[in-house]
């Protein structure tokens, strides 16, 4: 018998058309097109089922709702959740409704996040400072007093940060969803929210280190490479072993010969592909205990990628593009010769700007 | 004499009790509902009567019913939404402790109508001694055949369960309060899926207000048309508004919707004027999630015309001139009210209740508190007043549920009206900080 194919939806994102299963939601739509057009997402996470809808960063505009009723919708919409119509015209870079509403989410989530990049251990590899870099501010308008926690040991290999969490329960998730015995869970209401384990209790079972990898920012950290080195000083090598337990397909990071820290794979999207035991993940850190495969392919905007394995330097992104065409020439009617002071010739912005103008390959 | 749908019998001793409530004509929708209609008919005559919901949002009742999913096998629910807890809005908690029957009496219906063999009132948790009311009168009903197994020989079941909440003003929002009633912590669900589609235990349900439930015994007595033709245009029928602030008579009110806000006020059958050497100042026309009128916006529209009691009426302008109806939660403010420190303090509100799931509201709500804070307490910056109508459009319409938007729209409303006070507060940091401190400067008192 032949298979019926389900009959494709046309969806137009930021004017890139692409063609999806009934049932893709905007965000998968637009992950297919590539990274150009995909919205961010700090609490979204297509291996973990139920999440997404609560950071609220990857809002979009739906400019027509499908070809048969091609109104817009009234609001923005979170993208991770709502699916695809066929004819749907959905913005997202190109609607300055939806810019706006991101740099206040940037700003909503760096109101009580700490900027401790220099001294954490996700710097260079966190989702919240990527989403910063492209749609936040230089400045905060917040002077208020911040919320701070004491750090907790949740485990023997797990120690939260719980001033760095941003809420997107991904954590929670995951505990849920691929551990068994979920003990931890989100605690209290509005801004005194917090991720708690169940009365001093710790997370142990084998998979519990995953809420580590899948934790967007700082919050979750590994015990076993907590200061040991930032992750730009390190070099990622995909590696299996033949575990009972898990898949032991792994990522090694390496500093010199020794492997400082082991994590799971992830895509494109920092998602894990496989998630992986506590054995493979904390014990298991010696050379001779992998058969290695390769460098890993990291994306060559990232930070970890910088000087590593191509000489060419990181392409301007969004942000910078942003930022470029936000440029003001500070305006200053005082006689420069005056204050012996020589200004910049215009011919070196005309050098800097129209190549950051550029729009990415 | 105005018509009564609701409280007309509210003054007869002993209403709450089952023989006192029978005597003076109850429990004969049910009867007539069951024995001679078919659940559809019932859904038409709702439908007919246009009756809106009453519990802030204004969605036609009977659509909302129609909406419903049947699939087969699947159970459907009925919830009765009674976690009323707005600031300012406190007429379902006096329905149901007044007139329990009336509450049960258009379950049952409304249960029959939908098809749903069980249906649960989910009661703000603080009502405590309403539950008990409620029990009674279940116990009551039950006995004389109304409820339980086989009601009134029809073939008909009907389970009713009153559920205690767990007193979070966020359980009010409809999809939370399923997330409550299924014992899970009350956040809000991302929609769609609609309540109407998947609800609660995953079965369609409807969730309707204490108010829109009550009035389907009338409905079914009189008939749909009888009720659209009271009100006007399309806010039909009565509505309970809970009257409260500087008013003579505080107290909750039937009234037509069409009444003018003018007579509402100052009408002794209603609010009795402005208590006396005073002068209208502000208003809150539908709980405190609202946006806040100035007095003579609160009065008349923009274009002259005098502003009634109805859904189009209030919001007639959009936030720029007009407000909503919401809940029926109508607050009025006279001149010696500080509407910096009334501000913050629905903010307070709107900060302790977020229940902290997406980001905009979870940092916003307290971002703004802490903000409205400073400017009441005599610290606040020129640039405060913008970063607060920011903030305010930064959280609105960008959150999973209408919590943000609450939260946002009294902030913005209130500095769109009285921006001169923000400044005042700002310009006179020791004297607005004095008790009773109020900026009586360049203000439309009525």
């Amino acid at each position: 018998m032949e298979d019926v194919k389900p009959q494709l939806l046309k969806v137009t994102i930021d004017g890139i058309e692409v063609e999806v299963e009934p049932g893709t939601t905007i965000l998968q739509a637009a992950r297919k097109i590539g990274p150009a057009v995909a919205p961010p997402a700090m609490c979204y996470y297509q291996p973990l089922k139920g999440s997404g809808g609560k950071c609220r960063a990857c809002l979009v505009r739906v400019a027509a709702g499908s070809a048969k009723d091609p109104r817009p919708m009234p609001k923005l919409v979170a993208s991770c959740l709502t699916a695809v119509q066929d004819g749907m015209i959905v913005e997202n870079e190109t609607s300055p409704q939806v810019i706006d509403a991101r740099n206040g989410i940037v700003e909503f989530l760096l109101l009580n996040h700490p900027l401790d990049c220099p001294v954490c251990d996700q710097a260079g590899e966190c989702d919240l400072q990527n989403f910063a870099f492209d749609h936040g501010k230089a400045t905060t308008r917040y002077e208020e007093d911040r919320r701070t926690f004491e750090k907790k040991d949740i485990g023997p290999y797990i120690q939260l940060h719980m001033t760095r969490c941003i809420l997107c329960y991904r954590c929670v998730y995951t505990a849920d969803q691929i551990t068994e015995k979920r003990v931890h869970g989100v605690m209290n209401r509005g801004d005194a929210s917090e991720i708690s384990t169940y009365i001093e209790k710790a997370i142990d079972n084998d998979f519990s280190g995953n809420v580590i990898d899948v934790c967007p920012v700082g919050a979750l950290t590994d015990k076993t490479y907590r200061f040991k080195n930032r992750v730009w000083f390190t070099k990622p090598v995909d590696a299996h072993r033949n575990c009972p337990t898990c898949s032991g397909n792994v990522t090694l990071w390496y500093r010199g010969d020794e492997v400082i820290r082991v994590t799971a794979r992830k895509n494109e999207w920092s998602e894990i592909t496989e998630f992986i035991c506590n054995t493979c993940r904390f014990e298991t850190k010696k050379t001779s205990d992998w058969t290695i495969e390769g460098p890993t392919k990291i994306s060559r905007s990232s930070v970890i990628s910088a000087n590593k394995y191509r000489a060419d330097t990181i392409k301007p992104s969004f942000g910078q593009r942003l930022a470029a065409a936000d440029y003001k020439q500070i305006h200053d009617e005082r006689d420069t010769s005056q204050l012996s002071i020589q200004q910049l010739p215009a011919e070196r912005f005309a050098k800097v700007l129209p190549s950051a103008m550029e729009p990415e390959p | 004499m105005a018509t009564k749908i609701l409280t007309e019998h509210i003054n007869v001793p002993g209403i709450e009790t089952f023989d006192v409530y029978r005597k003076q004509g109850g429990y004969t929708a049910v009867e007539k509902a069951i024995k001679t209609m078919t659940p559809e008919a019932i859904v038409e005559e709702v439908k007919k009567a246009g009756v809106r919901g009453r519990g802030g949002a204004g969605f036609p009742m009977g659509m909302k019913w129609s909406f419903l999913a049947k699939p087969e096998g699947v159970p459907r629910y009925l919830v009765c939404n009674a976690d009323e807890s707005e600031p300012g809005t406190f007429k379902d908690h006096y329905l149901m402790k007044n007139l329990p029957h009336l509450l049960i009496e258009g379950m049952i219906i409304s249960s029959f109508a939908l098809g749903a063999n069980k249906s649960f009132i989910y009661v703000r948790g603080e009502l405590m001694y309403v539950i008990h009311i409620l029990e009674k009168a279940i116990a009551e009903a039950t006995a004389k055949g109304f409820l339980g197994k086989n009601i009134l020989g029809s073939g008909y079941d009907l389970e009713l369960i009153v559920q205690p909440g767990g007193g979070a003003y966020i359980c009010g929002e409809e999809t939370a309060l399923l997330e409550s009633l299924e014992g899970k912590r009350g956040n809000p669900r991302n929609k769609p899926p609609f309540p109407a589609v998947k609800g609660l235990y995953q079965s369609p349900t409807v969730v309707n207000n204490v108010e829109s439930i009550a009035t389907t015994a009338w409905i079914v007595n009189n008939g749909g048309d009888a009720y659209a033709a009271v009100g006007i245009g399309r806010s039909t029928g009565t509505k309970l508004i809970s009257a409260s602030g500087h008013i003579n008579k505080p107290g909750v009110y039937e009234i037509e919707l069409g009444v003018p806000v003018e007579d509402f006020i100052y009408a002794d059958e209603w609010c009795g004027g402005i208590r006396p050497g005073h002068k209208f100042k502000a208003l809150v026309a539908g709980g405190s999630s609202v946006p806040i009128l100035p007095a003579h916006l609160a009065l008349t529209l923009a274009n002259g015309e005098k502003r009634l009691m109805s859904y189009e009426s209030l919001s007639d302008g959009g936030f720029a001139t007009g407000t909503m109806l919401g809940s029926g939660g109508f607050i009025l403010f006279d001149e010696t009210s500080c509407i910096v420190r009334n501000t913050w303090n629905f903010s307070r509100f709107y900060h302790h209740e977020s229940c902290g799931q997406c980001s905009p509201c979870r940092e916003g709500t307290g971002w703004m508190e802490k903000v409205l804070h400073r400017i009441e307490h005599g610290h606040g910056h020129q640039q405060d007043i913008d970063l607060l109508v920011d903030v305010a459009k930064k959280i609105e319409g960008n959150t999973i549920c209408p919590l943000g938007d609450a939260a946002a729209w009294p902030v913005a409303s209130a500095i769109r009206h009285f921006r001169d006070e923000f400044q005042w507060h700002i310009d006179h940091p020791t004297e607005a900080t004095q008790p009773g401190a109020v900026y009586r400067g360049e203000m439309a008192l009525v």
